[in-house]
């Protein structure tokens, strides 16, 4: 079955001021719908992974396509998909979250030290990322949290990836979203970005991501 | 690597810098603009130079200054900064700030107001040649601009003898650490596009083949590169 471009979760505005109405519609209606439609089209070379959800998508395909050394259409687009379909979802409108859970909580103080430390970490992986790319929060395999970046629309939950994690919040550092309202001034963007992360959403990831899984997309 | 001589790159001679302090000066400099930065209106907005180079190309600058103060390479020229921490494909910190500063020079003066139009002489046939028409030419240039996933360049590059092709690179990699000689670029990063075009990064590059290239220029490269 054909992949399909999910509603946002809320209105394009909801974001406001951190993120504007029109980077969100843009970036919704026409960089995602374009991934999903390439990841679609791209699936007609690879028929027998058409079956396969995003998530199992990421999982499985990059392997498989440098096994088979085609240009990696998959990484890409399979990989933009998975991206957007998860970052709104770990956005909502500011104020209408309320933090991390206690588990969440001590497990970030845990790998980091405070809440602080982690934000600090996760910035500068997003502000570190040269180019274009995504930082991430997610469960390593041995069951603590980390951060890591990955370039253009790779994911850790690629084979790819240098640091493979189970992300339980990303954000995406393509120019694209945020070159309307903040230009070059990525690091500002970095800083809104926590106004309206949705921890209930987080919280979610990171049970799932504790038994080795993801909640539904 | 062919295009390395003597430790300098003997690269496709840029025209003569007309504002370059003729004193030595240990930092980069940013490059200021070869035209007003609404002189490429509509096609290039004065709100994208004034964040493209007075932001964008200023911190490649800035930066790159910060990383080779008091050291060795303080005292040497772009060129010799981009070849040496291109370090044979194994980048040190200073590449992408040199190169971008490199790239973004070298794409100002790819373009000229009331630009694009088609080159005529040498290179025109050259393009002919081995494209087989100027068409071909503009559409290879353009899918490589629109296929280049996430940032990057688009390069028309030329050997030595003069055998024309095109080159796309990520990030900040330019085509002479490839021992390639760039003649003509798109920047291809969204920065690049976005305030004008958003996402529509193929009519970008259509525009800037259409409107803005400096055939002038361009052919000034291909002459001299092919000396």
């Amino acid at each position: 079955m054909a992949f399909v471009l999910p509603n946002l979760p809320y209105a394009p505005d909801a974001l406001e001021p951190y993120v504007d109405t029109t980077t969100m519609t843009i970036h919704h209606g026409k960089h995602h719908a374009a991934y999903v439609n390439n990841v679609n089209a791209a699936l007609e070379k690879f028929p027998e992974m058409k079956s396969l959800g995003i998530v199992d998508l990421n999982k499985v395909s990059i392997w498989y396509e440098f096994s088979v050394q085609t240009e990696n259409t998959l990484q890409h687009t399979g990989g933009g998909h998975f991206n957007h379909s998860f970052f709104w979802k770990v956005m909502t409108k500011p104020s209408n979250s309320n933090g991390p859970s206690a588990e969440l909580k001590a497990a970030i103080d845990k790998a980091f030290g405070s809440m602080e430390a982690m934000k600090e970490k996760f910035n500068a992986a997003a502000a570190g990322r040269f180019g274009s790319g995504w930082a991430w929060l997610g469960v390593k395999p041995d069951g603590s949290l980390g951060v890591t970046s990955t370039a253009n629309q790779d994911n850790p939950l690629q084979q790819v990836a240098e640091e493979k994690m189970i992300p339980i919040l990303g954000l995406d550092v393509w120019e694209h979203a945020y070159y309307l309202k903040y230009q070059n001034r990525r690091p500002e963007y970095i800083a809104a970005f926590w106004n309206v992360v949705n921890w209930e959403q987080v919280n979610d990831n990171f049970k799932a991501a504790c038994g080795g899984g993801m909640p539904a997309l | 690597m062919a295009a390395l001589l003597n430790g300098k790159l003997n690269l496709t001679a840029r025209p003569a810098p007309a504002q370059r302090p003729s004193v030595r000066t240990n930092a980069v400099a940013l490059k200021p603009l070869p035209y007003a930065p609404d002189a490429l209106e509509p096609h290039m907005s004065k709100a994208t130079f004034e964040f493209h180079h007075g932001k964008h190309h200023r911190a490649y600058a800035d930066n790159l200054n910060k990383q080779i103060a008091g050291k060795e390479w303080d005292q040497k020229d772009l060129d010799t900064i981009v070849m040496s921490s291109w370090n044979n494909g194994n980048p040190t910190p200073e590449f992408n700030n040199a190169a971008q500063v490199w790239n973004h020079e070298f794409f100002w003066e790819s373009m000229k107001p009331n630009g694009g139009g088609e080159p005529t002489g040498p290179l025109m046939e050259a393009i002919k040649r081995d494209f087989g028409s100027f068409d071909e030419f503009k559409n290879q240039f353009k899918a490589a601009g629109m296929t280049q996933f996430g940032s990057g360049w688009a390069w028309l590059v030329t050997d030595k003898s003069g055998k024309l092709s095109i080159s796309k690179t990520p990030n900040a990699v330019v085509p002479v650490v490839e021992g390639k000689f760039p003649i003509l670029t798109v920047d291809v990063w969204e920065h690049a596009y976005y305030l004008d075009y958003q996402n529509r990064r193929p009519d970008f590059i259509q525009t800037f083949m259409d409107k803005l290239i400096s055939w002038d220029a361009v052919s000034d490269r291909f002459v001299k590169a092919t000396a």
